[in-house]
């Protein structure tokens, strides 16, 4: 275990790097002058070679890039344009918010992916199977941003269940289930399969003849085999409902990170930009790693090779 | 591997693709995406920008089947325009992203060394950013913008078809017939093109499909976030986010364009599942 740990978190340094000299080229592969983007067109000479001279962009580029490493890895990642706020501190502001609602849609997705997959794979008719299989295919084809709107139109417009925006636990349920509903959808469909070819193997065959009741065997034996490809799939969809709370931020008007980059985006605050990047990459890759240990505790086949 | 059966088996693929109704309602779905986005012109009723201020916010009618949007535009001659722009950012995002991955995923598989190593790490970092997130880097880097936009969503996409195209040319290097052909001096270039390239054809056309439906997800995503086209383009995202503000008075400006993505998108996913079933061997 201890091996692959290390080799895992080694693994992780190359990428790393690769982040932060891709968040801090941003500044230099954006057309034009940084500097004249940051102030906008009408600012005078004077302006731009101060902020120039501020932003350190008159040095050599690596000397640039050592002093953007060594300051993001001390916690520092620049002052935003728009606000004069350390840029780290803003993203520290929203990051709860922003991982209230990932945890909160991948609980949804957990419970009506896994349920819904079981049902599909234990049940004898085909056409229970095939409706729940269709509904799967809708939940992966439907846009957040669409069914996002239909939830509000349907529970807070028309039946007044649920707020709109809130913060707290009521106004965190449109925009869970919005951002789960697509990830409950591919759990779904892989919960099935696994079951079903757990299901087919011999010693389920043995449990039935030496008389271990259906919902005994599901419960007991194969559902703990099937959830292992299941638990990977899980971590692998953490990263897209990290990236897929930027649009549902936006929808319910939340005040996450992933609205914060949009508003930087528009804004052109580079030095947002940049930080959103860095911060992002790190904690994906973060979260990758771990996902790799865990899978790893539960199969130990795993760290063997 | 499908290498060595993949000629004669091609012929059968299109029967047994036939024989999966999840394929053909994707395909039939697909067809009229297509004829829609083409005679757009013809369908539309009205043209996709004209506003009409004596006919506001209109509930559907035979006048205006979809309805009208908060500037009286007809929505169903800017849905109809609206796969136009959506079937072109599903191509050309998808162009690039299997030209340039199958391009990187070719060189690092044959040249192997350093030149590999640099290529996949570059993957490496391009997939540390999940999801719709590259996109959104890029777009911060070109601006926004509707050309922009299928740049970002066809750069995001370039890493599943690097590692795939890598991936099966080390593969198809082991083979015997392979290894025979270049003991009797096949180039690398020879080798690329007569025997690695037919064989990375089947995965390729397999993700280009469901990498249509991905690619319209987001690009309908960006221009949602207002980063993508731009007004007054007649785009289902954008339309979906101007349609926001009258969800109370106005259902119809958020249910048509909506439903425009969803059925496009499970169409590709339809027939990309079908695909996979018949192409894919591992999941044969």
């Amino acid at each position: 275990m201890f091996p692959f740990l290390l080799r895992r978190l080694i693994a992780a340094v190359p990428v790393l790097f690769g982040v932060s000299l891709l968040a801090f080229s941003m500044t230099h592969l954006t057309p034009g002058d940084p500097v004249t983007i940051m102030l906008g067109e009408r600012a005078t000479a004077e302006d731009v070679t101060r902020l120039r001279t501020e932003l350190g962009l008159d040095r050599p580029l690596p000397v640039q890039y050592g002093t953007f490493l060594v300051r993001a890895l001390r916690g520092d990642l620049g002052t935003s344009l728009r606000s004069g706020q350390p840029v780290a501190r803003e993203i520290a502001d929203r990051v709860g918010a922003t991982a209230a609602l990932t945890f909160a849609a991948m609980g949804v997705a957990v419970v009506v992916g896994v349920l819904l997959g079981t049902l599909a794979a234990i049940q004898r008719s085909p056409l229970v199977d095939a409706i729940i299989m269709s509904v799967a295919l809708v939940g992966i084809s439907m846009p957040t941003f669409w069914s996002g709107l239909l939830l509000i139109l349907l529970f807070a417009l028309t039946l007044g269940w649920f707020p709109i925006t809130a913060s707290g636990g009521a106004g965190l349920v449109l925009p869970a289930v919005t951002l789960g509903l697509p990830a409950a959808a591919v759990l779904a469909r892989l919960t099935r399969s696994a079951l079903l070819e757990v299901l087919g193997q011999d010693f389920i065959r043995t449990a039935k003849s030496k008389g271990v009741a259906a919902t005994g065997i599901v419960a007991r034996h194969a559902l703990r085999n099937a959830l292992i490809p299941v638990v990977t799939i899980v971590g692998l969809q953490f990263g897209n409902l990290m990236a897929g709370s930027v649009i549902v931020e936006s929808v319910f008007a939340r005040a996450g990170i992933g609205r914060f980059a949009v508003n930087a985006i528009m804004a052109r605050d580079l030095p947002q930009v940049q930080g959103i990047v860095l911060f992002a990459g790190v904690v994906y890759v973060g979260v990758n790693a771990l996902v790799d240990l865990v899978y790893a505790a539960i199969d130990p086949r795993i760290g063997v090779k | 591997m499908s290498a060595p059966e993949a000629g004669p088996r091609r012929v059968g693929a299109g029967r047994r693709l036939w024989r999966k109704p999840g394929a053909v309602v994707g395909a039939f779905l697909i067809v009229a995406f297509v004829a829609l986005a083409v005679f757009a012109p013809a369908v539309a009723p009205y043209p996709p920008t004209k506003m009409d201020f004596r006919a506001v916010q209109q509930p559907p009618s035979a006048a205006h089947p979809f309805g009208t949007d908060d500037l009286g535009r007809d929505v169903l001659s800017r849905v109809a325009h609206g796969a136009r722009i959506s079937l072109q950012v599903g191509l050309i995002a998808v162009g690039i992203a299997a030209v340039v991955g199958t391009l990187m995923g070719l060189v690092a598989g044959l040249a192997g060394g350093w030149l590999d190593g640099l290529i996949m790490r570059t993957v490496d970092v391009m997939l540390a950013f999940p999801g719709i997130l590259l996109a959104l880097a890029v777009v911060a880097v070109l601006g926004p913008g509707l050309a922009n936009m299928m740049i970002a969503v066809g750069v995001s996409a370039i890493p599943v078809y690097a590692r795939t195209v890598r991936g099966t040319t080390l593969a198809v290097m082991e083979l015997d017939y392979v290894t025979a052909a270049r003991a009797l001096g096949a180039g690398r270039v020879r080798v690329a093109l007569r025997y690695v390239l037919p064989n990375v054809s089947a995965p390729i056309i397999v993700l280009a499909t469901i990498g249509i439906a991905t690619s319209i997800l987001s690009a309908a995503g960006l221009s949602y976030l207002g980063l993508g086209a731009q007004p007054p383009t007649p785009e289902w995202g954008a339309m979906l986010s101007d349609s926001r503000a009258y969800l109370r008075t106005g259902w119809w400006m958020a249910v048509f364009p909506g439903l425009a993505i969803m059925i496009v998108v499970m169409a590709f996913n339809l027939l990309g599942d079908g695909l996979r079933d018949v192409l894919d061997p591992r999941t044969r």
